[in-house]
């Protein structure tokens, strides 16, 4: 898997209320949940994202509430893949559950400013700075959640196991 | 070397003699739980796994509390797909507005959950069942579809931080809520990530259930996977009444292996208030200086229990609200509501010009019945005080125990009860 975008950077301990805030949590609708995608965090960010775009976040991305919903809108507003230098549990879980890419790498977040474009090759766990020219290496995807992309997320991985 | 109680009852639960940190396991699971917000994905992923039923009907439990009594009509749709994923299952477990609660107030109190259980909920306070001596934590609701489907988990088995707290005599107006805020303030909100926080000592053992209950609610604030306190003799008390199914108990042995060993001395805490816009901006109350507050919230399912509006109560007995601040009170679950009305809280409450509530986690996430306007503080006995939390983005949100927010109502500003005796 490969992605290549421009970089949007969001602070440290970015919540799942400014990811998606509980008042839109009335509906599951991608789409709907889409349009309002960090809007807590930058109210432009649903018009200004382009498809592909990736996040690049500090410590402790998607804290807070367990909604499904926070990995479900980044994804669904076009948002290739999501680096930071943590992630919460419960969205990191989800975020593989559903198949947003996301990669820990501490120093790639440190090296990266907003605008520059960058390409991620998940399956190598590099990062490639374009505009500056650097690369980094981020922390290894573990077997299990990596069989889990490969099964095309969680639940065609039970189908499998439960229709054995 | 020994075992922790959470590796115990993950061991337990994967049908291993032992297991250890950072090991992925494959766990049978308890209780399987989802909320009007969260189940309604679950449910979508259920149906695509193509499983015609529900691994157990006794063990899914679905409770409309977030939006409901429904607030407006998408609310309502989500709530009705949930109760005829309920109907249709033939559940045991779901609970209709009326008979309902704050879903991690209700579980509890209905012997749902028990010691030794492991538990898991499309909530992230899931993890407030560790008060028990369970195995509680939260997840998405992929998870919770897989997990409806076939009664398991895949966990990876956290390794555990025990914090013992010293002293067996809280400061006067000191609770659970100060010490978990104490840990945070101390720790971060990333302090234990991916982490089993064990809650042991003295000050633990002399908490009363609803005080390890709002302990266990807020490991998710400081990252935690799970919080855990050992069963005893107010566990055995607590839920004897209330079990349904036997349970186990189980604690963690003298040589089990820990990360790290936090230790606090409890006669140093103070009541704590934690300021916008991270549950770790923690001030003792003496240093919190003049916040004028438009709005106190005391409920949910960190304070929302018979403790809580005991406190609250003691505190606002005889006395007003302040003119510029609304004070709006949501109990836990419908029983508490009807003890609290029997023992003349709610006279009070009333007297004092505060709104009560029927059991809803309405204001908590902002949600509904007490938004926030643009630029209003408030202060909350709830858990989170993110941006936005509780309604406009440039609102404010200061966390606290109730004895602080029924003070903070009265006096217009946030303040101790001392301030007010
Ligand atoms: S009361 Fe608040 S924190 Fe608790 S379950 Fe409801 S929304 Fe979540």
């Amino acid at each position: 898997m490969e992605f290549q975008g421009r970089t949007w950077k969001f602070g440290a301990d970015v919540d799942t209320d400014a990811i998606i805030p509980a008042r839109y949590l009335n509906t599951s609708d991608p789409d709907e949940l889409a349009r309002h995608c960090m809007e807590d965090a930058d109210p432009d960010f649903p018009n200004k994202v382009k498809i592909g775009d990736i996040i690049v976040a500090d410590k402790n991305f998607g804290c807070g509430s367990s909604r499904e919903h926070a990995p479900i809108c980044i994804k669904a507003v076009g948002v290739s893949c999501v680096i930071a230098k943590s992630f919460a549990r419960i969205f990191y879980r989800n975020a593989f559950n559903i198949g947003l890419p996301i990669l820990e790498s501490p120093e790639a977040v440190d090296g990266i400013d907003e605008g520059d474009q960058i390409k991620v090759d998940v399956d190598k766990g590099i990062i490639y700075n374009l505009t500056k020219g650097t690369d980094f290496k981020s922390t290894a995807i573990p077997p299990f959640m990596q069989e889990l992309i490969d099964a095309d997320g969680l639940i065609n991985y039970v189908r499998g196991r439960l229709n054995k | 070397m020994g075992m922790t109680i959470t590796e115990k009852i993950l061991a337990v639960h994967s049908g291993k003699k032992r297991v250890e940190p950072g090991e992925l396991i494959n766990c049978k699971v308890d209780i399987v739980l989802g909320n009007d917000i969260t189940a309604p994905v679950a449910i979508k992923e259920f149906e695509k796994i193509g499983v015609r039923d529900v691994f157990d009907k006794d063990k899914v439990v679905l409770i409309p509390d977030h939006f409901t009594p429904n607030k407006d009509i998408k609310s309502a749709e989500q709530a009705k797909m949930m109760r005829e994923f309920a109907r249709k299952h033939g559940l045991t477990n779901y609970f209709e507005v009326g008979r309902m609660g704050i879903e991690h107030c209700l579980l509890p109190e209905q012997g749902i959950v028990l010691p030794g259980d492991v538990i898991i909920g499309a909530d992230s306070h899931t993890c407030t069942y560790g008060a028990l001596g369970a195995f509680s934590t939260g997840v998405g609701s992929t998870d919770m579809a897989a997990g409806m489907a076939s009664g398991e988990v895949w966990f990876k088995v956290p390794e555990s931080i025990k914090f013992v707290f010293h002293g067996d005599r809280l400061n006067e107006w000191v609770s659970g809520k100060d010490l978990i805020l104490y840990i945070i303030g101390d720790i971060g909100v990333d302090g234990a990530l991916y982490k089993a926080m064990e809650f042991t000592g003295p000050a633990i053992q002399s908490l009363s259930m609803d005080g390890r209950f709002t302990m266990a609610n807020m490991a998710i604030e400081a990252g935690g996977k799970n919080g855990i306190i050992a069963p005893d003799r107010t566990t055995i008390e607590y839920v004897e009444s209330r079990a349904k199914r036997p349970y186990q108990i189980y604690r963690s042995d003298d040589d089990a292996g820990y990360e790290r060993v936090i230790e606090y001395d409890v006669s140093n805490i103070e009541p704590q208030v934690a300021f916008p816009h991270l549950p770790e901006n923690t001030k003792p109350i003496s240093q919190v200086g003049t916040v004028k507050i438009d709005q106190s919230v005391i409920g949910s399912c960190t304070n929302g229990r018979m403790e809580d509006l005991r406190v609250a109560a003691g505190v606002l007995r005889g006395r007003r609200v302040h003119p510029d601040v609304r004070l709006v009170i949501f109990p836990g679950t419908q029983a508490i509501y009807k003890q609290a009305m029997k023992e003349g809280l709610f006279e009070i409450f009333v007297d004092a010009g505060a709104a009560v509530s029927t059991p809803t986690c309405g204001p908590c996430l902002g949600g509904h019945m007490g938004i926030l306007a643009k630029g209003e503080k408030a202060i909350s006995t709830t858990n989170r005080n993110f941006v936005g939390r509780m309604g406009h983005p440039e609102s404010e949100v200061y966390l606290s125990n109730p004895a602080v927010a029924a003070a903070s109502a009265i006096l217009g500003r946030i303040g101790s009860p001392k301030e007010v005796e």
